[in-house]
């Protein structure tokens, strides 16, 4: 069996569970509070005419699996309908608002990798030293700090007391935007940093009492070579497993920084759809954060797949 | 301490001059000051020399080779002299000794499973550790490179460059990694149980290969082991290590001709013999101390027979018997006469037992197991024995023989893929067909004592919990069930024992312990899942002679070991695995003293012998 083989046949998992998920997606019109015609009638005036019109629009007369299908259909079309706020439709609105969250995430993720690999590899290096108890009681202070409560704190002393970022908003141009941009990405990433540092510390440890590690000490290999062909590598695929969790799961940060920074983007979005019961919007989001997820996890495979022989002879035979 | 005999030239040494490492002093401790773990070790190894260290876990051996190139485990503390060609290691700093590691002092390790890389290819390994001496290669001149260097350590297959190390098998990642351990031509290797965890056959073409490239080389071998007749057939001398310090220092020969201490005497009388079955199997009582608690007499007193209380009131210094030879023991003089009678009378073969077997207790019939769905490979193929009461079967094989899987079937943590297992006229090979009392029944006539004494245990609670909850299982038909004290006695262990829990125990003991729950069902058949192959030489001797006694109460033996001298020990009749099919069976002594098929024969020839000529 080939890796494109292993691709496809992971994408086709992938879509049956999306299917799976679009079905509770699809349910989310119901279990809403109040019948489906006055969900999705939003604030406009409650005449025959207009609910006759909606009532035809979504299918309603249908019988509930009929309508589920025909859901489907156009949501694989990427057609969620329209915004029962704005009228604009769903694939719109995520797409004018995806950018920005897709740019905090990266930004976080990038702080992240860039802290919390070295901080991890630096502290199982040291391990029992103050430099080692130090970081771990950084990342304790980090896994404990809730993230709007950081953002708050960054915006009240880097925003409005020092004056170095702005206080809300996305910017406008590039240098605009990356300006706008550091202080979200920090907060988002505080907890990620603390988190994987751990899971880096940990894995190092591990490695680092491996007897390869002495055997390639007693050939005098370098202390750098060792570190990263050596201590690094080994210990990266939990670290790749952990980062790819959170980038998954970066949506349920992406609501509390961009409220607490004011940008516009998938989390706020997130709110003020659930706030307004706009219901197709919260289908699109969710089923939008269900293909991120799919999406990531075979990105981490992918990774891992790279990294680890034994995994390759696995998938290949 | 200071050693009067180590400006003796030893002997096979072609080169004079300063040695290539002498250790003096050498004292390793948990932390300054803390509890020592080796204690006023000395050591000298000269140009093309092989020394081999040999002791029991916990003697300090490992540690102390592992100073001789400055990687001991971080956190403890070394003190005393290293001198690798005049230069002591203990004060050079950690990028002055990286230059001598690999080129100056190398290392080959135990476990050829571990010492790799997993995610880095073979060729990697070798080119990474030839550059790291700041040496330029150009791809075509590191292809070349890997090429010569594979080929030394015998490996022709030009593909193996470009293998990760799971894609090898345990010999050839030994190969591989002796190969990157010699890639940077070091003076001296030291190579700490390199063969251990290899199978014999296997084991004596890795020996073989690296005295060829030691003789080649004119390269000094410093050789940890715990087999001491692995020691004697490669090593020039040879260093017997016990908790912590030298006792005993001679060349292989003189050990056996002219004994001067009492605990290498023990050692080489607990090894069960190849050639021939012994009449009693002691190893030496007791177990080894901890270094600190014998710090200040003789470590060995509290185990040796011919203690006196003067043993007790100083450490002993080694002191000279001839100019190769040193002992430990104060009273090496006056007790040799005695040391040699009593490594002889271990040698007096006993007359071997061919009891008549009694009705069958378990038949095993055309038993086949593959795991792939495909059945493209069978683990166990094709297997047909019986083990009759009054007669004990050893099944012997080497790894990938079947033997695991066969046990696992007879216990019914497999299922066969074909074939039948029957137990007293139970059909048992499909355990999941079985109601509950035939399942009680089979239970209560099949036990298990496995390899690992460590986990075979809970840990959280008593052996007297351990031992009452098994008796709690033993059904009425069994007879009057024995108390807690009486099975701890049967396995040699003192009523006291009852209370401790597992982690209080030594391996040995726990191995009893192991034995005693099992025995707690009186069971026909007591499956022995290589019972001592984890247990240290001294107390294997033990644990066998308690197996042997129960094996005379009415519990019949089926033996499954890698280890002939073992099986030669405790059985009366013999089945050789290879590749999951049985190449030949018969009496034990008749197959291992006349193998018929080559395969044992092999397996037999393998078998460490002691001298040199095992290696030629």
């Amino acid at each position: 069996m080939s890796i494109a083989w292993y691709i496809l046949r992971r994408l086709g998992v992938g879509l049956l569970l999306l299917v799976i998920a679009s079905f509770f997606v699809f349910c989310l019109l119901y279990i809403s509070p109040g019948s489906p015609e006055q969900v999705l009638l939003g604030g406009r005036p409650s005449t025959p005419e207009i609910i006759g019109t909606i009532r035809a629009k979504y299918n309603l007369d249908d019988p509930f699996l009929v309508q589920y299908g025909q859901w489907l259909l156009d949501a694989f079309r990427l057609d969620f309908g329209e915004s029962i706020v704005t009228d604009q439709p769903v694939t719109t609105v995520l797409t004018d608002r995806a950018g920005p969250t897709l740019a905090l995430a990266l930004a976080g993720l990038v702080l992240t990798i860039v802290i919390a690999v070295p901080a991890g590899m630096y502290a199982a290096a040291k391990r029992n030293t103050s430099g080692d108890r130090m970081v771990s009681m950084l990342t304790l202070l980090g896994s404990s700090a809730p993230t709007f409560a950081v953002g708050v704190l960054l915006l009240y002393v880097f925003g409005v007391s020092l004056e170095w970022f702005p206080v809300f908003g996305n910017g406008t141009g590039f240098t605009g935007q990356l300006h706008h941009l550091v202080l979200p990405a920090i907060a988002l990433a505080v907890t990620q940093i603390a988190y994987v540092t751990r899971q880096t510390r940990a894995a190092a440890l591990r490695v680092y009492e491996q007897d390869y590690v002495t055997f390639a000490r007693s050939r005098g290999l370098g202390r750098s070579l060792i570190w990263r062909r050596y201590a690094l590598l080994n210990s990266s695929l939990p670290i790749v497993t952990a980062t790819g969790l959170l980038l998954a799961y970066t949506l349920g940060g992406a609501v509390l920084v961009e409220v607490t920074f004011s940008r516009e983007g998938v989390g706020s979005l997130m709110l003020q759809a659930v706030q307004s019961k706009d219901i197709p919007v919260v289908q699109g989001l969710v089923a939008f954060a269900a293909i991120t997820v799919t999406l990531v996890n075979l990105g981490v495979d992918l990774v891992n797949l790279a990294i680890d022989p034994r995994l390759r002879k696995e998938v290949t035979g | 301490m200071t050693d009067p005999t180590t400006t003796a030239p030893a002997p096979g040494d072609q080169l004079s001059g300063a040695p290539l490492l002498a250790v003096h002093d050498l004292a390793i401790t948990r932390w300054p000051g803390g509890p020592p773990l080796v204690t006023g070790l000395d050591l000298e190894l000269r140009r093309g020399e092989t020394i081999a260290l040999v002791g029991e876990s916990g003697a300090g051996k490992s540690l102390s080779a592992r100073a001789a190139i400055k990687l001991v485990p971080a956190g403890l503390h070394v003190t005393g002299e290293v001198r690798f060609q005049g230069e002591d290691l203990n004060r050079m700093d950690e990028e002055a000794v990286r230059a001598v590691r690999g080129g100056g002092v190398a290392m080959l390790l135990q476990d050829p499973f571990t010492i790799l890389n997993p995610l880095i290819r073979t060729r990697t390994h070798l080119i990474e550790t030839l550059r790291s001496s700041g040496r330029r290669l150009s791809g075509a001149e590191a292809a070349d490179e890997v090429t010569r260097r594979l080929a030394e350590v015998g490996i022709t297959d030009a593909s193996v460059g470009d293998r990760y190390p799971f894609e090898l098998s345990g010999g050839m990642r030994q190969r591989v990694a002796l190969a990157c351990a010699l890639a940077k031509d070091p003076a001296l290797l030291i190579a700490d149980e390199p063969t251990t965890a290899l199978d014999a056959t296997t084991q004596r073409d890795v020996l073989r290969l690296l005295r060829s490239v030691q003789q080649a080389r004119g390269m000094g071998v410093l050789m940890i082991t715990h087999d001491l007749r692995v020691a004697f057939s490669i090593s020039d001398r040879v260093y017997v290590m016990y908790a912590g310090g030298v006792v005993e220092r001679a060349r292989p020969e003189d050990f056996l001709a002219a004994p001067a201490h009492p605990y290498t005497v023990g050692l080489i009388r607990a090894e069960p013999p190849t050639g021939y079955r012994r009449e009693q199997l002691d190893g030496i009582p007791g177990q080894v101390p901890a270094p600190e608690t014998v710090s200040h007499q003789c470590a060995f007193a509290d185990r040796c027979s011919w203690a006196t209380p003067e043993c007790t009131t100083a450490r002993p210094p080694l002191l000279a018997v001839t100019d190769v030879h040193a002992s430990a023991c104060r009273r090496r003089e006056e007790i040799a006469g005695e040391l040699l009678a009593d490594l002889h009378a271990a040698w007096e073969p006993a007359t071997v037992p061919d009891p008549p077997a009694g009705e069958t207790v378990l038949r095993v019939a055309g038993l086949r197991k593959s795991y792939q769905r495909d059945r493209s490979t069978w683990a166990v193929d094709g297997i047909d024995f019986t083990l009759g009461s009054g007669r004990n079967l050893g099944i012997v094989g080497e790894s990938g023989s079947g033997k695991t899987t066969l046990a696992r079937c007879l216990l019914g943590l497999e299922e066969p893929t074909e074939g039948s297992i029957e137990l007293l006229g139970t059909d048992v090979s499909r355990y999941r067909s079985l109601d509950r009392e035939q399942l009680r029944r089979v239970r209560g006539q099949l036990q298990c004592v496995f390899q690992d004494p460590y986990s075979s245990l809970n840990r959280s609670h008593s052996v007297g919990f351990i031992l009452r909850e098994a008796l709690s299982r033993r059904s009425p038909e069994a007879g009057p069930a024995p108390s807690v004290e009486e099975l701890l006695d049967r396995v040699g262990l003192a009523a006291r024992y009852a209370g401790r829990k597992p982690v209080a125990l030594s391996g040995g003991q726990r191995q009893r312990v192991a034995i005693a729950r099992a025995l707690a069902i009186a069971p026909k058949v007591l499956l022995c899942d290589e019972p001592v192959a984890a247990l240290d030489v001294s107390v294997q001797g033990q644990v066998l002679q308690v197996l042997r006694e129960v094996s005379e109460s009415g519990t019949q033996l089926l033996f499954i070991t890698h280890d002939l001298a073992v099986v030669r020990q405790m059985t009366d009749d013999l089945v050789v695995l290879e590749r999951g099919k049985i190449v030949e069976s018969g009496r034990t002594e008749a197959v291992l003293d006349q193998p018929s098929h080559p395969y044992t024969a092999r397996l037999v020839g393998a078998v460490p012998t002691g001298d040199a000529e095992w290696l030629s």
